[in-house]
């Protein structure tokens, strides 16, 4: 297959990411009259949100591990359809490192295919639209390596495209709405789930009052989750935290214990609750490093994370670089679906219609009010030990990050990246970054990774020179 | 009886087959990735760390920690939770870089 159009003239629109936002994107600007490309790292349309088996799974219900499938379904649907019209190229296990200025339009270089199969792939379009979702808040705790202690959208990821559990007996912990979601599929799919451990209060939500009342389908939404896990009898800690994960070649029980309103853990409040398997997470992080790597400017939220500084219409600060979803801020698939419309239509140069700006203002304003309840308070690092790997590619301690703060002298995650190594490993700091920044008092940075996947060296050395 | 990933999702794979884990034989479903077959079979270890020897596994499920890497047919360094299990693979728990063959 062709690793780009086979028209000499490039498409109008290249969007990175088939998730909510992508795809949306993609069938609606198809449908505006646009030709697009549509590339992305994933086997099969739908991205983390609406990932699903394989045809080869034969899955009679993929939409029994979904909430909300009919919206994927339709649009998948769609997709297919403008493939078969020659209206969208569809390029999946794409995964695209660097975008670039290339004359009036973009350059985007892939690599396609995973394993002994990879290439090198360069795409060209007018206009691109970066709809590259986001990957896991993780906040280490003493433990967190062992075997069978996985992400909570890990869980959820191998659930629902490999059919396969982590355990039998599972804790679910962390921060955020996922957690409720991960725990009911969790348990309709046969694990046990002893208790879902959220570090903030639910009653956090109630500052934000207005945002709620103006999303009663949002209310709705957690209402299911929470009727889900009562009738399975999953107890909600909310104010508690894992602090620590036991066992030697996998988890076998976890330490939960009270926080403050800082999460701090509280003395005295600690109890084991024994699992074979802990899912974890604290949030969703907007991957950001195409759109950095172009100098799109970005905005601190109310999460604790860094998003993309976007008009009412998608528009980065960069002329010709839009951006939809999660990359704005983590705001969940209907807002996704809906800011992927409102970029198509400004992309085709249409009125963005009235009534979709407006829903995107009401879940954007219940999105911040999210993002605040659960921002992680100072007081995690507490849980740390000094012989704690933070940075679980390089092996990188807890004690080791202090030394570099206290004695010498970082302030910063990049100084102590320099000086211990914390993040130059093969995540790249996706997993480690957000704690070392806390460690070393430093808010969160843009992401600063040149190419955003490991690229083999030889697709370099096969690179056109550049013209100039 | 209890549910199971499969009761939930109804149907059955187009196929299954063998791979080899460390000696072991494990049934594979079409479709499945690398991880996927291990989580089957209870294994969530299946790579050593470079400095500490600690045994790891898939942590974030979607090919961002590459904490899962492993070594297929005699090449280290793969992503256990991308790369899909394919009939007849021979799959080795990799210690430190995979490149002990090297001596570096």
């Amino acid at each position: 297959m062709p690793s780009s159009a086979s028209d000499t003239a490039p498409p109008d629109l290249a969007i990175v990411g088939a998730g909510p936002a992508g795809l949306a994107a993609a069938v609606t600007a198809a449908g505006l009259g646009l030709r697009v490309t549509l590339v992305d790292a994933g086997e099969r349309p739908g991205g983390q949100y609406y990932r699903h088996p394989a045809p080869g799974l034969g899955a009679e219900r993929p939409e029994a591990l979904h909430h909300g499938w009919s919206a994927f379904a339709e649009r998948e649907a769609a997709l297919r359809a403008h493939e078969e019209a020659g209206r969208i190229t569809y390029l999946p296990a794409h995964h695209v490192w660097a975008v670039v200025p290339d004359g009036d339009a973009w350059t985007l270089h892939a690599v396609a295919g995973t394993g002994p199969d990879e290439a090198a792939a360069a795409l060209h379009a007018r206009a691109v639209l970066l709809a590259t979702g986001s990957y896991e808040r993780q906040l280490p705790f003493p433990g967190w390596t062992l075997p069978a202690v996985v992400g909570a959208g890990g869980a959820q990821a191998m659930l629902k495209s490999g059919l396969v559990l982590p355990g039998k007996r599972v804790v679910v912990a962390g921060s955020g709405p996922l957690l409720l979601a991960v725990a009911g599929s969790l348990a309709a799919a046969g694990a046990r789930v002893p208790a879902v451990v959220e570090a903030a209060a639910y009653s956090a939500y109630a500052g934000h009052l207005p945002a709620l009342l103006r999303n009663p389908g949002k209310l709705g939404e957690a209402a299911t989750y929470g009727s889900a896990l009562l009738r399975r009898h999953i107890r909600l800690l909310t104010r508690h935290a894992v602090t620590e994960a036991h066992g030697t070649d996998r988890v076998e029980a976890v330490t939960v214990a009270r926080l403050d309103r800082d999460w701090r853990p509280l003395p005295g409040t600690a109890r084991r609750i024994p699992c074979d398997a802990l899912a974890v997470g604290h949030g969703l992080v907007p991957q950001l490093e195409l759109a950095t790597g172009l100098g799109c400017a970005t905005r601190p939220t109310a999460d604790g994370t860094l998003a993309l500084a976007l008009d009412a219409e998608q528009r980065t600060s960069v002329a010709g670089i839009w951006s939809a979803g999660e990359t704005g801020g983590i705001g969940g698939a209907q807002l996704a679906l809906l800011e992927g419309e409102i970029a198509a239509h400004a992309i085709a140069g249409r009125t963005v219609p009235a009534a979709l700006a407006r829903r995107r203002a009401r879940l954007r304003a219940f999105a911040a009010a999210m993002g605040a309840a659960h921002r992680p308070g100072d007081g995690w690092t507490g849980w740390l030990r000094d012989d704690t790997d933070v940075c679980r590619c390089e092996e990188v301690t807890a004690g080791r990050i202090r030394e570099a703060v206290d004695e010498l002298g970082a302030r910063d995650a990049r100084t102590v990246k320099l000086l211990t190594r914390s993040g130059m490993g093969w995540c790249q700091g996706r997993m480690c970054g957000p704690a070392v920044a806390a460690l070393a008092g430093d808010g969160p940075a843009p992401d600063r990774r040149p190419l955003s996947c490991p690229v083999p060296l030889r697709h370099l050395a096969q690179l056109p020179p550049a013209d100039g | 009886m209890s549910p199971t990933p499969r009761t939930l999702v109804g149907g059955a794979p187009s196929a299954t087959y063998l791979l080899r884990f460390d000696g072991r034989e494990l049934t594979a479903q079409a479709g499945q990735s690398i991880a996927a077959v291990l989580w089957g079979a209870g294994i969530l270890a299946w790579r050593t760390t470079r400095q500490g020897g600690a045994p790891r596994g898939a942590f974030c499920g979607i090919g961002s920690c590459y904490d899962c890497l492993v070594t297929v047919n005699g090449r280290p360094n793969q992503r256990a939770c991308l790369v899909p299990a394919r009939p007849g693979d021979t799959v080795t728990t990799q210690e430190g870089t995979g490149h002990a063959e090297l001596g570096v």
